[in-house]
């Protein structure tokens, strides 16, 4: 389990900053997209994985820490889900924008000359 | 508590009066003045009740807390004299008022005007009344930035604007200096509390830092005061009106300098260090203050020099720092602000009625305006040091002290001989004065034909010169015991007894005196046309002009350095800047994580665990066929993007965490549809694009893959390493036990969310709600690429008819599926509390519900029956969430305390209740609204161009 998980998070961190360092804007939201599901992949990772053990308590009465998962990164997480989106949003808006103001989709806004 | 309460007052009323002259109508010059007038006098009456309580050494303090555990309060603190000064401040302050009602034409915009004076004289009260060291420095500053902007008061003026860029920065990095000196000081002293840091004198001129905190301390109190070599930005700075110039930068704010020196002489002086850079700039800046005010053709340039000169002779006294030379310090600081704003404001009506300041052109003025030439004729006298004038007394006593005090040094030797120099040359440039503007032939080429200014224009200036009439004839009964309570409050008890008299007999100083007037009669007469018709300003001070310094100082600082370290620092594209952040983040990550060693067991797979990595397997493929198509088949590309999130989600299922599953479904959904809207402006990308496989292209993608793997296996290293440690004790623990007894929630996530970190959740939103913003903001004035501004080739191809019919089916589900998806939103934001869901969830979830009524049907056909109104919601949403957190104050809690409790409904029964509820729906709202202004402003785009690009058609609706 944690051997997949970890594989998992390399291979989208691993997509995504291959994506970040291309030249066209597209890719590069993409790139940022992936990167953010392995980020956020790995700071959930980080309160360790349970199975069954999702932080929902019952009403009232002891209760033992040790058989629910962290709440703690998944409160983290929840939060970089959403301003990730955010951030998606805003890069596709500059994206477009530049495109328009420059006719091109280089993240430079002019095509190499090489 | 009375006084202590008339203090706060004296600094308070000016800010006050400052914020209501602000929103006067623009030409309301009347109101603003008497505004301005009568907050002057409410300052003068306050200072005339404290009056009995400072004199006699003794000072009042009125202390408010604020941040008492790092020893900053707001203490003010009023003294014989800082009462003096403040009387100075204020008394000057309402004369300058109404004379700057009748210099301001009518076209400028005296708000600006009298709100900046207003709030000038506020920043100088609390310099003046500062009890806490830290703050002085904060009111120091605010003087810089008053001045600042009264110095560009005429901003459309290139001059105004370069002579208060310069002042602001020759000041503003003095004051920085005298903060470091200050909190220094406070260091030594052990207290930032004014009282006892001027008790900590020896204590300080003993300690190893003390050169260090008197070069700092000097460097302030010398920028402010305009003391050689920063002296510079004094005559730049007149292109201010004269009003200012008048009241700023030769009344009060340039004596701030001085009066730091003065105040501090018990902390800081006595020492030969002292002696010797205080004197020693305060004489060099005397002198060639006063040689170059001789040859200055502009009236307001020859008195900021004079001003300049002034100032060096007060420094000097500060210096000395005998008893006797520090009263003589005090009574030139007054007589100075007496005679030269009076000065300043005879030039500003010459200017006015004449039109020009070139003394070159000005002549014969004493038959035209015999009133004021009268005046301005006696102020000079004063300026010159003429017997029967307030300047003579004050500079008799500069030379009795240059003269007799004595500590055997050279410069101690040289200080009578450049005394009198200085002296000659005041006297002569004052000579200059009055023969060359008011004396002669009457002016031929005036710009405007001269006459008496009205009478209240005069009225402030003849105050003045009664002022000095009265100082000169009748000193000891006019000013001797105000002077006495000011001295007593500097030197403290030791003050030896002193009495101003006209006539000492003959002695030394009134010798140096004659000598001085004397010869500085020669030394306009003599060669006089030479002065009159010669250069502007002497050789040496050309040479010595630091401005020119400045501005090269100023273009490589600014510029040409900044420039450079880009050429040379900055990567040249985003690739390269990425790649570069990247590499650091690697090299970072190494160099932390090299000493350690790797001894993590390799875990094994079993059975059970098959289906995760046969989902991982997809997810992988998914995400790695994203990055390889995302250059040529974005669409591809974005649904094998789509396929990576959603195996991270059904991991999030997987790991027990609900809460993250359901957001990063509806996440999802709404990045797919973001992405999907966006694609219709990309540039078509059907043939190679080109150079794209030659061997620089192929070596740069090695390189970056190679990049990227380091990334990758890194991140699994680091992953598996903590995966395999057996946890520690986490904060979770905690939030795990308290969630239900202290939030009232069963759902720990959404507990800690809306309730124990609910403040980080209001900041997130808050983000949320600016990125919305900014994206409506972006794309109002958004501009397509000509080639995307046709409709696609799929709306070409069909009617509109026929793509409705197409979509007929699918648009009336969606129609239907409407009513249960706010269901929906509503159970998950209800449940939210106890159970997974939330305001988070249920926000993007009706934001989907509405995106799909927009995807499915035509977008006027949707927008004619719903009313969105995204930009509401996100405000209230905000509102909602700022005032649950603030309710917590009314009942004493700290900002966004939550309270929880079960409600009895009838019928439905109990049903838990909090304030993090309500808290929860500002989120949802917020949520909502953001995630609906982004899709639906970028959804809007193609709606509006698209009636552009087609061909009119009578039936169009148009947009």
């Amino acid at each position: 389990m944690e051997l997949i998980l970890a594989l998992a998070i390399g291979i989208l961190v691993g997509s995504g900053v291959w994506l970040m360092l291309r030249p066209r804007s597209y890719q590069v939201i993409i790139g940022l997209c992936l990167l953010a599901y392995g980020v956020n992949l790995f700071i959930f990772a980080m309160g360790r994985l349970y199975i069954g053990g999702a932080p929902i308590m019952p009403k009232g009465g002891f209760v033992d820490p040790s058989a629910y998962a962290d709440p703690m990164p998944q409160a983290l997480v929840l939060t970089a889900i959403v301003i990730s989106f955010a951030t998606t949003a805003l890069f596709l808006v500059l994206m477009i924008a530049a495109r328009g103001a420059t006719g091109t989709d280089h993240v430079d806004g002019r095509e190499r000359h090489s | 508590m009375v006084e202590q309460n008339l203090l706060l007052l004296l600094v308070l009323t000016p800010f006050v009066s400052a914020a209501l002259a602000a929103t006067l109508p623009i030409g309301a010059r009347n109101a603003e003045a008497w505004l301005a007038g009568l907050t002057m006098i409410v300052a003068l009456v306050i200072l005339g009740v404290l009056y009995p309580a400072v004199t006699e050494g003794r000072s009042i303090t009125g202390t408010f807390r604020w941040v008492s555990s790092i020893g900053l309060d707001l203490t003010f603190r009023i003294d014989g004299f800082s009462w003096l000064f403040m009387v100075l401040v204020a008394g000057i302050g309402f004369l300058v008022i109404l004379y700057a009602r009748y210099y301001m034409s009518p076209d400028d915009p005296v708000p600006r005007l009298y709100s900046c004076l207003l709030a000038f004289a506020g920043a100088m009260s609390g310099l003046l009344l500062s009890g806490n060291i830290i703050m002085l420095v904060v009111f120091w500053e605010l003087t810089s930035i008053v001045s600042f902007l009264l110095i560009g008061y005429w901003f459309q003026r290139q001059d105004a604007r370069d002579g208060a860029r310069m002042s602001l920065i020759v000041t503003a990095s003095g004051g920085l200096c005298l903060m470091v000196a200050m909190i220094i000081l406070g260091q030594i002293a052990g207290s930032y509390d004014l009282d006892a840091v001027l008790a900590a004198g020896p204590q300080i001129t003993s300690h190893r830092l003390y050169p260090a905190v008197l070069i700092l301390f000097v460097l302030g109190a010398f920028t402010k005061s305009a003391q050689f070599p920063f002296h510079f930005w004094l005559p730049n700075a007149m292109a201010a009106p004269t009003p200012v110039s008048s009241y700023l930068h030769s009344a009060t704010m340039v004596k701030a300098g001085v009066f730091v020196l003065l105040r501090f002489h018990p902390a800081l002086g006595g020492t030969d260090a002292w002696f010797q850079i205080v004197t020693g700039i305060g004489l060099t800046t005397l002198l060639l203050g006063a040689v170059t005010a001789l040859f200055r053709h502009d009236l307001k340039g020859l008195l900021a020099y004079s001003t300049i000169s002034h100032l060096g002779l007060i420094t000097a006294l500060a210096g000395i720092g005998t008893p006797f030379a520090l009263v003589a310090a005090v009574f030139h600081i007054v007589n100075h602000a007496v005679f030269k704003a009076s000065l300043f404001m005879a030039a500003g009506i010459i200017d006015h009625e004449t039109g020009t300041r070139d003394m070159r052109r000005l002549s014969g003025l004493a038959r035209v305006m015999p009133v004021t030439a009268a005046l301005a004729i006696i102020a000079s006298g004063a300026m010159a040091g003429v017997p029967l004038l307030n300047g003579f007394l004050s500079k008799e006593m500069f030379f009795e002290a240059t003269y007799v005090w004595n500590n055997g040094g050279s410069l101690d030797s040289f200080a009578p001989y450049v005394a009198v120099l200085a002296g000659a040359f005041s006297a002569a440039y004052s000579l200059r004065f009055i023969v060359k503007v008011f004396f002669g032939p009457p002016a031929t080429d005036l710009p405007q034909e001269p006459h008496e200014p009205p009478l209240l224009m005069r009225l402030p200036v003849a105050i003045l010169v009664a002022i000095c009439l009265a100082v000169g004839m009748f000193p000891q009964q006019v000013l001797g015991t105000w002077l006495q309570t000011a001295s007593l409050a500097v030197v403290g008890p030791e003050l030896p007894h002193f009495s101003l008299k006209i006539w000492h007999g003959v002695n030394p100083p009134l010798i140096m005196s004659l000598i001085a007037m004397t010869l500085g009669a020669l030394i306009y007469l003599l060669p006089r046309r030479l002065i009159d018709s010669g250069e502007d300003g002497t050789r040496l001070m050309r040479r010595l002009d630091f401005a020119r310094g400045f501005d090269w100082l100023l273009q490589n600082l600014t510029i040409r350095l900044p420039r450079f370290a880009l050429r040379v620092l900055s990567a040249n594209g985003l690739q390269s800047q990425l790649r570069a952040m990247v590499l650091l983040s690697l090299a970072g990550a190494w160099f932390v994580l090299r000493t350690l060693d790797w001894n993590v067991p390799m875990p094994e797979l079993g059975a059970s665990e098959l289906v995760f990595a046969l989902l991982w397997v997809v997810g992988g493929t998914c995400a790695i066929g994203a990055a390889w198509q995302a250059k040529y088949h974005r669409f591809a590309a974005l649904v094998l993007m789509g396929g990576a999130g959603l195996v991270t989600c059904a991991t999030f299922v997987w790991l027990s965490a609900p809460d993250l599953a359901v957001t990063q479904l509806l996440v999802e959904i709404a990045t797919t549809a973001l992405l999907l809207l966006g694609l219709r402006w990309l540039p078509k990308r059907n043939e190679e694009i080109a150079g794209d496989n030659n061997l620089v292209a192929r070596s740069r993608r090695s390189r970056d893959l190679l990049i990227a793997l380091a990334c990758g296996s890194g991140m699994t290293a680091l992953a598996l390493a903590v995966l395999l440690t057996p946890p520690g004790a986490s904060v979770g623990d905690w939030f795990l036990r308290n969630a239900y007894v202290e939030g009232g929630g069963t759902n720990v996530v959404n507990v800690i969310l809306v309730d124990f970190r609910a403040f980080d959740t209001f900041g997130e939103i808050t983000v949320l709600a600016i990125v919305g913003l900014t994206v409506y903001a972006l794309l109002r004035r958004f501009r397509p690429a000509p080639e995307s501004v046709e409709r696609p080739r799929p709306q070409l191809d069909a009617e509109e008819q026929a793509l409705e019919a197409y979509l007929f089916v699918p648009s009336v589900l969606m129609q239907w599926l409407f009513a249960p998806i706010i269901a929906l939103s509503a159970y998950l934001f209800f449940r939210g509390h106890d159970l997974p869901g939330g305001g988070f969830a249920a926000g993007v979830t009706l934001a989907v519900g509405l995106l799909l009524q927009y995807v499915a049907a035509n977008v006027r056909w949707v927008e004619a029956r719903i009313i969105v109104l995204p930009v509401r919601w996100m405000a209230s949403g905000l509102t909602i969430s700022a005032a649950v957190g603030a309710g917590s104050w009314i009942f004493g809690y700290p900002f966004l305390s939550a309270h929880a409790q079960y409600l009895d409904i009838p019928i439905i029964g109990k049903v838990p209740f909090s304030t993090a509820m309500l808290f929860d729906f500002g989120v949802f709202s917020l949520v909502m609204g953001a995630i609906v202004l982004m899709l639906i402003a970028i959804a809007h785009q193609s709606l509006r161009v698209a009636p552009r690009a087609r061909p009119v058609e009578p039936s169009e609706e148009t947009n």
